[in-house]
């Protein structure tokens, strides 16, 4: 059969011989599997291969995705601490409305499920300070990184190093460094300045967060933002060059109205993922002191699993309200990201 | 050697003389190296000062202001003490130093003993006094954690996860995008904007129900239940199948011709010629199950299942932090990360540079 000849040649190198013995089993896997896809292709014909090759992916996605969604809805329209829903009795809205219950909304201290309004007005102060922040350095970073550098590469590499480490080893660092005889605190007293504990001063727990979370994200948007001035074709700058244009100039006419659709790709992508903060400063403060940097995502993990009472309608109902904000933040990033690759 | 002498400042000159092509130094030529040298210290410093403290000893770890490098206080062994004793250096009223070491503290002052003449002790008060120290690295931070506590367990945890979720997932989503890519059938077009739809749908808010369907599946803690849920990932589908597209056709009719039958078109022609863009997905995989932490945090809750990022977090958390264990258990956390950055980095940027993906 034709097919063999598309076959590797036998092992010859000991190196050759290693992968051989590394991907055997994945041969073998593959041939078991080869069985039944043909004892389906001969009763179906050809016709019916794609559904069964989609089959698997999509039985995974139904039962861990598009099937929860829905359960989701039935969650917080139901009461009790039960987790088996035919064990919940129906309430009807009253989840939501608990959680919107408030005397004044601008005072989450007035609020009967306080927690909660304190996760969306710390998310809300948090998203704003840190996609701002994170937009703005990401840029002025690829603006550098674009330019005729040496060892390019390098830097940026190391901007980028950041992204790949886990939310818990980000978090440990960082934490290891703002300690009370941390390293900068020792630094603050060899400058002769008082002592700063950081994680007891709201404000300062709050700084670091947003610190910490651009610090590991950043190189994620500074690529993309790469990416995006080296599509800017030289000829407008080679241009502009012999017309003398100042730097101050290219940039505001040239480089910013073309990297535009890119950076409202960043802006949004940042908002989605700004907007779920947890990983990162739920290690790093565990939420306080207090409530300073509980966000919403907290909340709902708090409420639905590490209380002693696991609320699952109220964190059901809460999950509800942030996918709705996550909804609109998509549908936004589907509109924009359609208007960059239109051009 | 003369190569190696010059070749720091001819690079540090064309550092610094790099301008914008015509000469002269513009303001943002200086911006951009300081912006650079700066930009480097705050990525790399905080990691290089957790692997410097790892190997510090618990004593070195509580020292204010910290050194710099791992240090260890001398201990010597004295004639008629059972115990090491820490080695000083005690400067006398009349000026003279000499080495000694210290059988006892009480309040300011501290016993010394001459290890030359054992007999006689002195009193010094504790002012007078400098511990002698040396680089001492104490291998036990990494050794102990993994031998003494659970940390051995949550590594091969760790791995299993990563292995075994990275290979599902790899398999099922190019079964899945070799289906969208390679065929004509109905309601394909319908599937593919179910899989771009579902794109953006977090874990974050489908938490509740799917612990239920996890513990309905009778997964939870397991580790199953830290494999299965993510596997499907349209990101991946999506990568796949885009890849998929440029492959000709011509191949797949010709194989059809010999008679192969479409699973080992899949497997024979489409998947080797696929080999870039799984290799994106691959790492992109080992990434996110490596990194994990909400959805572990949720459905793990016994000790033996903890993955390593779980395993930190509780160990973190406890009233008296062992500092010692755990940056060196972060640094081991951190490794396989870094190795597969150092690496892949070129893979793994442009991977992400042209998917917009992480």
């Amino acid at each position: 059969m034709a097919l063999d000849d598309v076959s590797p040649p036998e092992p010859v190198t000991l190196t050759d011989r290693a992968k051989a013995a590394a991907a055997w089993p994945i041969r073998l896997l593959a041939t078991i599997l080869d069985v039944p896809f043909r004892f389906l292709q001969r009763i179906f014909g050809i016709g019916a291969m794609p559904y069964f090759f989609i089959l698997p992916n999509m039985l995974f996605f139904g039962t861990f995705v598009v099937l929860p969604l829905f359960i989701n809805f039935a969650f917080s329209v139901t009461g009790g601490t039960n987790l088996f829903l035919a064990d919940r009795p129906y309430v009807g809205t009253e989840q939501y409305e608990f959680l919107a219950t408030c005397a004044n909304h601008f005072d989450p201290a007035t609020c009967r499920e306080d927690r909660f309004w304190r996760g969306i007005y710390n998310t809300m102060v948090f998203v704003t300070f840190q996609v701002s922040l994170m937009v703005l350095f990401s840029l002025i970073t690829a603006l550098i990184l674009n330019r005729d550098i040496r060892y390019r590469g390098f830097y940026r590499a190391a901007f980028f190093f950041p992204v790949l480490l886990s939310p818990v080893v980000v978090a440990l660092i960082w934490k290891w460094i703002l300690l009370r005889d941390g390293v900068l605190n020792a630094g603050l007293v060899g400058m002769g300045l008082e002592r700063i504990l950081f994680f007891v001063d709201p404000q300062w727990s709050m700084f670091w967060a947003i610190f910490v979370s651009i610090w590991a994200n950043m190189g994620f948007y500074t690529l993309i933002l790469l990416a995006g001035l080296q599509a800017i074709p030289p000829d407008l700058y080679e241009a502009a060059e012999m017309d003398g244009t100042k730097p101050e100039r290219v940039f505001w006419r040239i480089t910013l109205p073309l990297l535009w659709p890119n950076m409202l790709v960043v802006i949004v992508l940042a908002l989605i993922k700004s907007v779920q903060v947890f990983d990162e400063v739920f290690v790093l403060t565990g939420g306080g002191p207090g409530t300073a940097t509980q966000f919403i995502v907290q909340y709902i993990y708090t409420t639905g699993f590490s209380s002693q009472v696991q609320n699952f309608g109220l964190a059901a109902a809460a999950s509800v309200v942030l996918g709705v904000v996550l909804f609109v933040l998509t549908l936004l990033q589907l509109a924009v990201v359609r208007r960059r690759d239109q051009g | 050697m003369t190569d190696v002498v010059t070749r720091p400042t001819r690079t540090l000159g064309a550092l610094l003389t790099a301008t914008r092509g015509n000469g002269r130094l513009h303001w943002t030529d200086v911006f951009t190296y300081i912006y650079l040298v700066l930009g480097v210290a705050l990525m790399f410093g905080p990691v290089v000062w957790l692997v410097l403290s790892s190997f510090k000893t618990q004593a070195g770890l509580q020292e204010f202001p910290p050194t710099l490098l791992p240090l260890g206080q001398i201990s010597v062994e004295v004639e008629g003490y059972d115990e090491p004793l820490p080695l000083f250096e005690v400067t006398f009223e009349d000026g003279t130093v000499k080495q000694m070491a210290q059988v006892r503290r009480v309040g300011i002052m501290a016993q010394m003993v001459d290890p030359d003449n054992p007999e006689e002790r002195i009193q010094v008060s504790i002012n007078d006094r400098e511990p002698i120290r040396e680089m001492s690295i104490a291998w036990e931070n990494y050794t102990k954690p993994l031998e003494t506590f659970n940390f051995l367990t949550y590594l091969n945890n760790s791995v299993i996860v990563t292995a075994a979720a990275t290979l599902i997932t790899l398999l099922i989503n190019s079964m899945a995008a070799y289906g969208l890519a390679i065929y004509e059938f109905r309601g394909r077009n319908a599937v593919m904007l179910f899989v771009i739809g579902t794109l953006m749908i977090p874990i974050t808010i489908i938490l509740v129900p799917t612990y239920l369907v996890v513990t309905q599946l009778g997964m939870v803690n397991t580790l199953w239940a830290v494999i299965i849920p993510g596997c499907a990932t349209p990101t991946g589908v999506f990568l796949l199948r885009q890849y998929m597209l440029t492959i000709p056709r011509d191949l797949i009719e010709a194989a059809r011709m010999d008679k192969a039958s479409e699973w080992q078109i899949y497997w024979r022609i489409v998947l080797p010629l696929s080999l870039p863009a799984i290799a994106v997905l691959a790492i992109f995989s080992v990434m996110w199950r490596w990194n994990d932490f909400l959805w572990p945090l949720i459905v793990l809750n016994r000790s033996e299942v903890y993955t390593l990022q779980i395993g930190l977090n509780a160990f973190q958390g406890e009233l008296n932090v062992q500092w010692h264990f755990v940056l060196a258990m972060t640094v081991v956390a951190l490794i396989p990360v870094t190795v597969v950055f150092a690496f892949l980095q070129r893979f793994i940027t442009t991977g992400i540079a042209s998917s917009g993906m992480k």
